[in-house]
């Protein structure tokens, strides 16, 4: 009994405590890098778009908002022909970016993205790509990969021996 | 029953010669491989199955031993789990993956790779080795396999495919110690008509199907059902899987009765036709300005059944069509106004082909009968491009020799490389009589080439030499007559021989010769079996219904009674010759149904697009009989429908019924299965569309199907409901059932932990047996029970060249023979050019060299084609090539003439070039042949085709 | 001023007054729960988010007025009135002030009790005639729980009874001029306090509506208007237990230097307050404590204060 009338006196106390709400559209906070918000698709080092069109984003997505189909340039390089993500499905759980191997797709913490109509919330390559890298600095796929590609030939690789000369006898 | 104890715990197994590998795969449990297939057996050359065996129970130690090697024994104890062997098992993935390139997200094996599953399951996770990688330049081996060496884990598996399995001669291993490369000896097509396996049996993605490079598609999006291979008469078992509304690849599907493992290239990478540019998506009417606009289904089939309500259609059906649709064409038109779509004389052979299985008593080998067999007889037949997968297990009979020797000196069965040792150069007696050369040739015992006449000649001299009461060849050659008693006595030898022949051999007496065959072979107390190849899918299937072939259809048109013409899934232009075709098509109304726009349906003035194998499901009956469904891939988005639901609603609307005859395929299979005693057991193919396992459908999608939410979203934000599929048991959604479904439905290879296509091992029985389930498939045909028929009599006479004439025979070619096919573009570019074959010496004489262009008369068709030398093609016979596309058909075998052309063709062009249907058959006066007869030296008369058994440096004797 | 014309104006300014109170609570109740909670509140619409009332009546007086297929239609309908018309009519015996009081009836407090249990009816036709368990969970649970807490809720007031020795409400009231009945009954004020939440189905003793269990309870399948209905009573019902508190114990409208409808008015208030924040503050009871607490403490508790209020009137009298 008297604790119930402590508590209550101790919610009471409350009425005199500083508010923690922040008054969003007048004031914003400073997300943290890491938030998980608007999905974007970044550039390698160099440049060139980061998503090679592994598709496994998009077998992560478990509400499987994330459709692609990927291509191949003339090079052997593989991008997204097109890369769509229906935002008014997404959850932003950040599987995506947790399965990506190239650090391509990336959370922002951009999260004001409200629209009227749902058909704005489809976004095509276009829309996710960004020019920058996002979070990860320095890490191109295909610098690591063996795959040969336009501009950096077999062996070229990091950690790789130049290509092997099968009819070679030397040991 | 013998025990073999896992872990301590006692497991019953079925005593017989297997390897440890096998039995404990079959047991289920998941012990890693690379090496060993199921098809290709044991090599013990990854290291990766090693267990641990113990002596007896009181044993702790154990000695770590690899499964793949060791002879399964009563009362054997070993241990999977063993934290030796599972340790050892990770150091092998670990020093495996040593030079394995980090390339998984951009290669297409990702999600199905047998590497990725090996290394998830031996638990290796992290990488130790920080020095530097090797790396390898790759080779271009042609449209249809993608070579990446640097991913290779040294298995061998391609190699032993290649070369011992598929018989393969321009692919080998190079290198040494850790650096060894597989590859040809430089860049170049896979000449191999089954290269497309390594894509499935390269464990890891050396080795990728390069059609589907351009955009790839993983394991988990595609959506797949078991199909049917329409690409020639045999019915391998494929998976067709699509996504984004285009069939994106075909892989093998396990039918141990047909085509087990394999398929051939033709069936693997000629699916590109259902995505073609050439596809019909819009039913189009012609209007009055001769335009024709795409209209909506309504407006088509409105205008068709104002057409046929006059009454006076015929039907031309199709041997590419499924028995379902050739029979709806025949309900609308009537019985006995149906035609079959192929030229009487096609039609004849297979019907002689159906009456052989029929009345004789030989059964028709399935293509895994026709591998166990361990004699073999090729009667005019080229195997490797009319039935290629019949080349396949014919070099599998071949191999029971050497079998047979190692397992005299007790090597296993499954020790494939002892087994080689053991048999060094031994084959089973093989003989090939045809025409030209073959594919076959070097694992031929002795070939033999003559015109097709003397083919059947030698035949029926064959049978003669087995039976002496089948009818005697007059004239033999006394060297011809010693040939075909070494064939007689080689096939007597066997335990199971069989005899191969077909409609692709261009005579009609080839067929009869080959039954006789048989039949002595059965007479004298040998099991024989026959193997008939057909043309086409559904060549058998729709010959089993009534109805004369397309000169048949053409003279009911001349009669005058026939104004309507409605032609199902066929291009006449490449079964008449072009003017009767036109004459064919030249009717009040043509309505022609197809999938691509053919010179047919520039013809028609209705024309409805027709569904293929992968928009809708239907039965095929393969060259043995077997009737066996495939089943719909995906939904089209266009006006594309199957064929017999056109059909159906042109029956409906053109008042033959007052109802739907048929609302789903259950109900038309059940109307087929009553009109014709011998389909009644056609719904057994597959289990019908109300089958369920427990109270849900068998989903065509894996569970890991993504972007279903994204996919269609860019052109409407609600996102459509899954269509729903009357006709099976299947759903177009990834809701359903997640279980091993019923062999006849299952529409990919997956189990926990096994992402490969590997995971097959857990859908069987046992390893490399039948499927779980009842099998799939019915064969409508069995062999007569009884008395042996009479032996066919009429022996035709020899061949006779005629001076200044050639006899022209069809050259069948995998790549490009087949319609469908040849519309793909990796398939359309390992077609060969068009030539006209001739003999060496002739073209010696005449001064032809190799490549030079000659003008070809055949009937009133003229065209240029360069020269062909080939050894061993008769004299006096001469080969066109068949079915290829932009080349007029001709109404082969048929005599013509050949000449050198008096004025080269205007700006190079070449008549062979033109691909017009109007233009397709020249029939030019101007090109008279007359001004360079006289170049032509007359054959010989008396001149015989020669016996070129030993002669060849490709064929090799083998003392029977 | 007309007698009959300060009637009817009395009675349409409670009507309306009710309303605006009950309408006006949605919006005090958010704003003293946030707070309490550290929170704003509603704070966009208008001044301090007054207006949040306004939008929160165009929303539901815009939503459609959905009946479940599967429901009791009339009785469906039915139910939100039966609660609605049962706590209003409970106000026709509160004396706010001297002179505005709507009906005087010298047995007031046994009316309020019979309005009160006439709104367990209302809490039982909803959840039966929507035809969902949750609902039928919900209504059975209020039916026990009311039922159970109506018998002390009146044995406590009958201290106050004893010692106005009236039924009528202004007699209370006037009899409280010396001293609040509140003092000497101050355990008949928690008991009809703790009562009065219970009737009202406020947190602690919100099992009826549980939404964690129960969706909803018995007004699971309601929306729009009839929805608004429920919570309108819910609401009044609040404020009546608020009033009938200060009238019994607290002195009603007694008070020195303000009006004494001003002293009424902020003495109900303070208590609604309370109400509020009890639900800032307390977890809802399990099912068997709540009828543990109800019979084997208040209803004991109650008795014995009805004996040593007896005893003790019985001995000032000196019998």
């Amino acid at each position: 009994m008297f604790s119930i009338l402590q508590s209550l006196w101790g919610v009471f106390q409350h009425t005199w405590r500083r508010r923690v709400t922040v008054q969003y559209p007048d004031r914003k906070r400073t997300l943290p890098p890491r938030w998980r918000g608007r999905i974007i698709l970044s550039r390698d080092p160099d440049g060139a778009e980061r998503c090679v069109a592994c598709q496994l984003c998009a077998v992560a997505c478990p509400v499987g908002c994330i459709a692609l189909e990927a291509a191949e340039d003339e090079h052997g390089r593989r991008y997204p022909e097109f890369f769509r993500i229906n935002f008014s499905r997404c959850i932003f759980c950040g599987y995506c970016e947790e399965a990506c191997p190239t650090c391509a797709i990336q959370l922002t913490p951009d999260n004001e993205m409200g629209e009227y109509h749902r058909a704005g919330l489809v976004y095509e390559k276009n829309d996710l790509l960004i020019a920058g890298q996002g979070k990860h600095h320095g890490y191109n796929f295909y610098r690591v990969a063996g795959l040969q590609i336009g501009g950096k030939d077999k062996g070229a690789a990091e950690n790789e021996r130049p290509p092997s000369d099968v009819r070679s006898l030397m040991p | 029953m013998i025990t073999v104890y896992v872990e301590n715990q006692p497991y019953p197994v079925e005593p017989g010669d297997r390897n440890l590998l096998a039995v404990c795969l079959s047991l289920g449990f998941d012990l890693p491989y690379f090496c060993w297939h199921p098809a290709l057996h044991s090599v013990g050359a990854c290291r990766q199955c090693a267990v641990k065996l113990f002596k007896d129970e009181s044993d702790t130690q154990g000695r770590l031993i690899m499964a793949c090697m060791t002879p399964v024994k009563d009362g054997m104890r070993i241990s999977i789990a063993d934290p030796e062997a599972a340790a050892f098992r990770a150091g092998v993935v670990e020093w495996l993956m040593v030079n394995h390139p980090h390339d998984c997200p951009v290669c297409d094996e990702g999600g199905e790779c047998h590497l990725q599953d090996m290394t998830v399951m031996t638990g290796h996770v992290r990488r130790r080795y920080r020095f530097t990688k090797r790396t390898h330049r790759n080779q271009d081996l042609g449209p249809f396999i993608n070579h990446e060496m640097n991913r290779c884990i040294q298995c061998y598996r391609c190699l032993r495919f290649y070369r011992d399995y598929a018989g393969g001669r321009d692919f080998d291993v190079m290198g040494w110690h850790d650096d060894v490369y597989f590859g040809r000896h430089a860049d170049g097509a896979l000449e191999n008509e089954f290269s497309g396996n390594l894509v499935e049996v390269c464990p890891t993605g050396v080795f990728t199907d390069k059609t589907m490079k351009p955009h790839p598609v993983r394991k988990w999006n595609l959506q797949t059902a078991p199909s049917i291979c329409v690409h020639c008469g045999l019915g391998c078992n494929t998976l067709a899987g699509e996504r984004y509304g285009k069939l994106r690849r075909i892989l093998s599907r396990y039918n141990p009765n047909v085509n087990g493992y394999f398929l051939c290239d033709r069936g693997r990478f000629g699916y590109e036709f259902v995505n073609s540019p050439r596809r019909l998506r819009q039913p189009c009417l012609r209007g009055a300005d001769g335009d024709r606009p795409a209209v909506g289904p309504a407006a088509a089939v409105a205008r068709v059944a104002g057409i046929i309500r006059g009454g006076k259609a015929i039907g031309i059906g199709s041997p590419r069509g499924s028995l379902e649709g050739n029979f709806a064409l025949r309900e609308l038109v009537g019985p006995d106004r149906f035609f079959h779509g192929v030229p009487d004389r096609e039609l004849e052979l297979v019907r002689l082909a159906l009456a052989l299985a029929r009345q004789g008593t030989a059964p028709l080998a399935s293509l895994q009968e026709a591998a166990a067999c361990d004699a073999v007889f090729v009667l005019g037949e080229d195997v490797t491009n009319t039935a290629p997968m019949l080349a396949l297990a014919l070099r599998q009979a071949v191999r029971h020799k050497p079998a047979e020797l190692a397992t005299r000196q007790r090597i296993h069965a499954w020790d494939s490389l002892a087994i080689r040792d053991a048999g060094q150069q031994a084959q089973g007696p093989c003989f090939i009589a045809t025409a030209d050369q073959t594919r076959l040739d070097d694992i031929a015992t002795a070939t033999y080439r003559a015109a097709p006449d003397d083919l059947a000649r030698l035949g029926f001299a064959v049978a003669h030499a087995l039976d002496p009461s089948s009818p005697d060849v007059p004239n033999l050659p006394p060297d011809l007559a010693a040939w075909a008693q070494r064939a007689a006595d080689g096939l007597k030898a066997g335990q199971r021989p069989l005899v191969v022949a077909g409609t692709g051999g261009a005579s009609a007496a080839l067929l009869p010769a080959a039954a006789n065959i048989a039949w002595a072979l059965i007479k004298a107390g040998r099991p024989a079996q026959l193997c008939l190849t057909v043309p086409e899918c559904n060549s058998l299937g729709s010959a089993l219904l009534d109805g004369g072939g397309l000169e048949s259809a053409l003279a009911a048109l001349r009669q005058g009674d026939v104004d309507t013409v409605v032609v199902l899934e066929n291009d006449l232009y490449r079964r008449l010759p072009a003017a009767a075709a036109a004459e064919l098509l030249a009717a009040r109304h043509v309505i022609v149904l197809d999938h691509l726009a053919t010179a047919t349906t520039a013809a028609a003035e209705v024309v409805l697009p027709a569904a293929t194998f992968a928009e809708s499901s239907g039965t095929l009956v393969n060259n043995e009989g077997r009737a066996q469904r495939f089943f719909q891939v995906f939904v089209p988005e266009d006006g594309i429908r199957a064929s017999w639901r056109w059909l159906a609603d042109l029956i409906v609307a053109a008042g033959r019924a007052p109802a739907a005859p048929w609302r789903n395929l259950d109900e038309l299979l059940s109307a087929l299965s009553a009109a014709m005693p011998v389909f009644k057991d056609l719904r057994a193919v597959a289990p019908p569309a109300d089958f369920r396992m427990d109270g849900q459908k068998i989903p065509r999608q894996p569970p890991r199907y993504s972007g279903r939410t994204a996919m269609t979203v860019h052109r409407d934000i609600h996102e459509p409901q899954p269509p729903d599929d009357a006709d099976t048991p299947l759903a177009f959604s990834m809701e359903g059932q997640p279980g091993h479904p019923p062999p006849a439905l299952i529409q990919r290879y997956w189990a926990p932990g096994w992402n490969s296509a590997q995971a097959l091992n857990k859908f069987q029985q046992e390893v490399g047996g039948p499927l779980q389930g009842d099998a799939p498939g019915r064969r409508l045909l069995a062999a007569a029970a009884g008395a042996a028929p009479p032996y066919f009599a009429d022996v035709p006479p020899a061949f006779a060249a005629r001076a200044g004439e050639w006899l022209f025979l069809p050259a069948h070619h995998i790549y490009g023979a087949e319609e469908l096919s040849s519309v793909s573009a990796g398939v359309a570019q390992r077609a060969p050019r068009p030539t006209v074959t001739v003999n060496d010496g002739e073209a010696e004489r005449l001064g032809w060299a190799e490549g030079r262009e000659v003008q070809v008369s055949v009937g009133d068709t003229v065209q240029r084609l360069p020269v062909k030398r080939s050894a061993q093609l008769p004299a006096g016979v001469a080969a066109l090539p068949a079915g290829l596309s932009g080349q007029p058909w001709l109404p082969l075998p048929a005599w013509g003439k050949i000449s050198t052309p008096s004025i080269p063709p205007v700006g190079g062009a070449s008549a062979t070039l033109r691909s017009m249907p109007s233009l397709r058959s020249t029939s030019s006066p101007a090109s008279a042949p007359s001004a360079h007869s006289a170049n032509q030296a007359p054959v010989p008369p008396g001149r015989r085709p020669g016996l070129q058994a030993g002669s060849s440096p490709s064929v090799r004797e083998v003392p029977a | 001023m007309n007698p009959t014309l300060h009637q009817v104006l009395v009675v349409f300014g409670v009507l309306f007054g009710l309303f605006g109170v009950g309408a006006l609570l949605t919006w005090a109740e958010r704003r003293l729960l946030a707070l309490w909670q550290d929170r704003y509140g509603p704070n966009r619409v208008g001044p301090f988010g007054l207006l949040q009332v306004v939008a929160d009546m165009i929303k539901i007086f815009s939503k459609e007025d959905w009946i479940p297929p599967f429901a009791d239609k009339p009785v469906f309908v039915l139910a939100p009135l039966v609660i609605m018309v049962a706590t209003l009519l409970s106000f026709a015996v509160v004396p706010f002030a001297p002179n505005i009081e709507i009906a005087n009836l010298n047995i007031g407090l046994l009316f309020f009790l019979a309005m009160s249990s006439l709104s367990v009816y209302g809490v039982a036709l909803a959840g039966w005639a929507s035809n969902s368990k949750y609902a039928l969970l919900g209504s059975l649970r209020a039916v026990g729980q009311m039922l159970s807490y109506e018998v002390f809720m009146g044995l406590a007031l009958m201290g106050v009874v004893a010692q106005a020795g009236s039924f009528g409400l202004r007699d209370i009231v006037l009899a409280q001029r010396g001293l609040w009945f509140g003092v000497p009954q101050f355990i008949g004020l928690g008991i009809f306090f703790i009562a009065g939440l219970a009737e009202t189905r406020r947190i602690p003793f919100d099992l009826p509506e549980a939404e964690s269990e129960l969706v909803a309870g018995f007004h699971t399948e309601y929306s729009g208007m009839k929805f608004a209905m429920f919570f309108l009573g819910e609401y009044i019902a609040i404020t009546l237990i608020a009033a009938l508190t200060v009238t019994l114990f607290l002195g009603g409208w007694l008070g020195p230097w303000l009006p004494p409808l001003v002293w009424f008015l902020l003495k109900t208030f303070c208590l609604v307050g309370l109400f509020i924040l009890i639900r800032a503050t307390l977890p809802r009871l399990r099912y068997d404590q709540l009828l543990e607490l109800g019979w084997k403490r208040m209803l004991p508790l109650a008795l014995l204060n009805l004996i040593v209020t007896g005893a003790v009137i019985l001995w000032r009298k000196g019998v």
